[in-house]
């Protein structure tokens, strides 16, 4: 096994042998403090003005965000969409609490499915959970009420986010990921905007191998 | 294995100049970069402050680089993962291709990853009858024409519109042949269309990784198409090429080195999927691969660990270097002959492939300083370069006739009474010669600079004739 080759040639360029203790313990600390760098003065503002800056980094990278008052008026804005954009009434949706008590019966044209997205998912819907309004970037963390391929594998992912969770920058992000779920989720996702590549030309195209849409329903219950 | 061509640079870079394609490309999307990165430097007034971060950060995690590498190894594990020690490109890719063997794979979806490209990994699954499939669409065209990238955040940086459709053409023979490609949207279309059905197929995902996390074991890949993630979420296995100098301590640190990232790369505030990974898939998980590798890489590092060239591993690949450095501008980045082009490549390549082999490349520069002003961990990269030249020569690597040009040089140089009489006569003499063009278009023993470009005839007199008429320093 080469991990012993390998460490011993590290400390051999750095001129020392194993750390030692007292240095260890000052890096474990390090570690569980995990202390903050410069954090730019962009996203230190009032919540409100966040969420603005927020929306309008989204629709600055191609995505964009309809604003409703409260959750109960998500599967309208979800079906407003959908019609608008000449999508069929029918999507993968993430079975996470929040998503599932929704009145989704008061819009019957609707047709949802709880569970991961497969190829043939058109349009998905997913929960997010926190908004970092710094870059307008939806923080995703993956687990069983909201898998990852709802990310990936439909043409439009509809995101639902709540203003009360959106923060200004990606460390109060991380604080609160710790704080609500603990140890690292097997995936967290960082978006922001819908798919692209620049790789013909070097030319922007959307909608590379993720969605070509990423529309957020933003859910006013900060006020 | 890659045949590295870095010693035949100064015939690459011939060649390069007299290539239309790639000049049409280079004049295209050079200036582009330069622009892009400006504007979202500019947009950000702590941008200066964040790089000396960056650089504090990387300085930090390779200073106790072998702590954090044992930390780090202890997350991946306990988050039921498993993490393989590679001294060398040949260690990993038996790693490699011995996990694949066991997934009993037949597909492998990838995504962009240098040190993939590095450790020839491609070549190495085919001959064992494993099939690699390139996911990026910049690498995908490049694996179609077996190539080498041409520059490490934009594989197809030297390709054209008509490359594209006559590759693609070639390769997917089975779509109808009056199919039409008028613009870009119809070669991502057909891409993502081939692609998907292999994302869905593949037995292996394997990826690269920008940052290793200690604090928690995680891996990130940052992406704009999507294909990454794909890549890592789809199939059973997902495996993770990282090289040593990844590791950085916690989630704090990662976010502060990703705010340079996208700004130095492609002028993005931040790039549309930044992805962490930990472990393999959780109980009750619906999506995610049942197998989790993390294939940690020496391959040459650790050897430049406390030498002059430790800086080097602060690099985040970015490619601003490059970006902005007047030689790729106008060779592109083949000529560079191997894996990683540009400054940092010319730095780099040496120490991974040997000066001997690579000693042109620290000396393709016009240490103009362009790249070191705009690497967002602060590398000196010209100082680097001009390490390998000093090596270079003491090694006796330099070729005779310079080795003679640079005896001569010094000995002048130490009398300066003589060394003000040579050049003096040498400017009348040339400043006479050239007085009606102005230039000359051939001189002799300096063709190497007159087969490209006129060297500019001398006007007047030396430096120090004017400098003592101006009465010293008025």
């Amino acid at each position: 096994m080469s991990k012993q080759s390998i460490l011993t040639a590290i400390r051999r360029g750095l001129k020392r042998g194993p750390l030692p203790e007292h240095q260890a313990v000052m890096l474990r600390r390090r570690i569980a403090e995990h202390p903050r760098h410069v954090i730019p003065a962009r996203s230190r503002l009032p919540h409100p003005q966040q969420v603005d800056l927020f929306v309008r980094n989204v629709e600055k990278e191609f995505g964009s965000v309809a604003r409703v008052a409260d959750m109960n008026a998500v599967p309208a804005a979800v079906a407003d969409y959908l019609a608008a954009q000449n999508l069929p009434g029918r999507a993968v949706m993430a079975p996470h609490p929040e998503l599932r008590t929704l009145p989704w019966s008061t819009r019957p044209l609707l047709e949802i499915r709880e569970g991961r997205a497969e190829a043939t998912d058109a349009v998905s819907i997913q929960h997010a959970f926190a908004g970092i309004a710094e870059t307008g970037t939806l923080m995703m963390p993956g687990g069983p009420d909201r898998p990852v391929t709802l990310n990936l594998l439909a043409d439009t992912e509809i995101a639902v986010l709540r203003a009360s969770v959106i923060v200004g920058a990606y460390e109060e992000a991380w604080d609160k990921l710790r704080s609500e779920i603990g140890a690292m989720p097997r995936n967290v996702m960082l978006i922001t905007g819908p798919s692209r590549s620049a790789d013909i030309e070097q030319t922007l195209e959307l909608g590379a191998h993720g969605p070509r849409r990423l529309h957020v329903v933003l859910v006013e219950d900060s006020a | 294995m890659h045949i590295a061509t870095s010693s035949a640079f100064k015939k690459n870079a011939h060649d390069a100049l007299g290539n239309a394609g790639l000049q049409k490309a280079l004049a295209r999307s050079g200036p582009s970069f330069i622009a892009r990165r400006a504007a979202a430097v500019a947009a950000l007034p702590e941008f200066e402050e964040l790089r000396n971060t960056a650089r504090d950060i990387k300085n930090h995690a390779l200073a106790n680089l072998d702590f954090y590498l044992e930390t780090y190894e202890a997350k991946v594990l306990e988050s039921g993962g498993k993490l393989h020690w590679c001294a060398d490109a040949g260690e990993a890719r038996a790693v490699v291709l011995a996990i694949c063997q066991a997934a009993n794979a037949r597909t492998v979806t990838k995504g962009k990853s240098m040190i993939g490209e590095e450790i020839a990994i491609n070549e190495h699954l085919e001959q064992h009858g494993i099939q690699p499939i390139e996911t990026d669409l910049g690498e995908y065209i490049i694996q179609l024409r077996q190539e080498l990238p041409s520059h490490i955040i934009a594989p197809a940086f030297h390709l054209n519109m008509e490359d594209w459709e006559s590759a693609f053409r070639k390769a997917h023979t089975d779509l109808p042949a009056d199919r039409t490609f008028n613009e870009r949207r119809d070669v991502l279309i057909e891409a993502r269309t081939k692609l998907r059905s292999k994302f869905l197929a593949a037995d292996v995902g394997i990826t690269g990784a920008n940052f290793l996390i200690a604090e928690t074991g995680s891996s990130i890949i940052v992406t704009n198409e999507g294909n990454g993630d794909l890549t890592q979420t789809l199939p059973r296995v997902h495996i993770v090429l990282a090289s040593i100098e990844k590791c950085v301590p916690t989630l704090e640190d990662a976010t502060s080195l990703l705010r340079v990232l996208a700004r130095s790369a492609t002028g993005q505030d931040f790039s549309v999927y930044t992805t962490f990974s930990t472990g393999a898939r959780r109980p009750g998980d619906l999506d995610g691969p049942e197998e989790y590798h993390v294939v940690l890489i020496d391959n040459g590092r650790s050897a430049m660990l406390g030498t002059e060239f430790q800086d080097m591993l602060r690099c985040i690949r970015c490619a601003a270097c490059m970006n902005h450095c007047p030689v790729y501008g106008a060779v592109g980045g083949h000529a560079y002959g191997w894996v990683y082009p540009g400054p940092m490549g010319s730095v780099l390549t040496p120490g991974l492939i040997g000066v001997d082999k690579a000693g042109h490349l620290p000396n393709a520069s016009t240490f103009c300083g362009k790249c070191e002003s705009v690497c967002p961990v602060k590398i000196p990269l010209p100082g680097l370069m001009r390490h390998w030249r000093e090596r270079e020569f003491e090694r006796h690597l330099t070729p005779g006739a310079m080795r003679t040009n640079m005896g001569l040089w010094a000995f002048l140089a130490r009398r300066p009474w003589l060394y003000r009489r040579a050049t003096r006569a040498s400017t009348v003499a040339l400043g006479w010669l050239g007085r009606k063009k102005g230039r000359f278009s051939s001189l002799p023993l300096v063709s190497g600079w007159t087969d490209g470009r006129d060297l500019p005839a001398p006007e007047g007199d030396t430096f120090f004739a004017r400098y003592a008429r101006a009465g010293r320093g008025q």
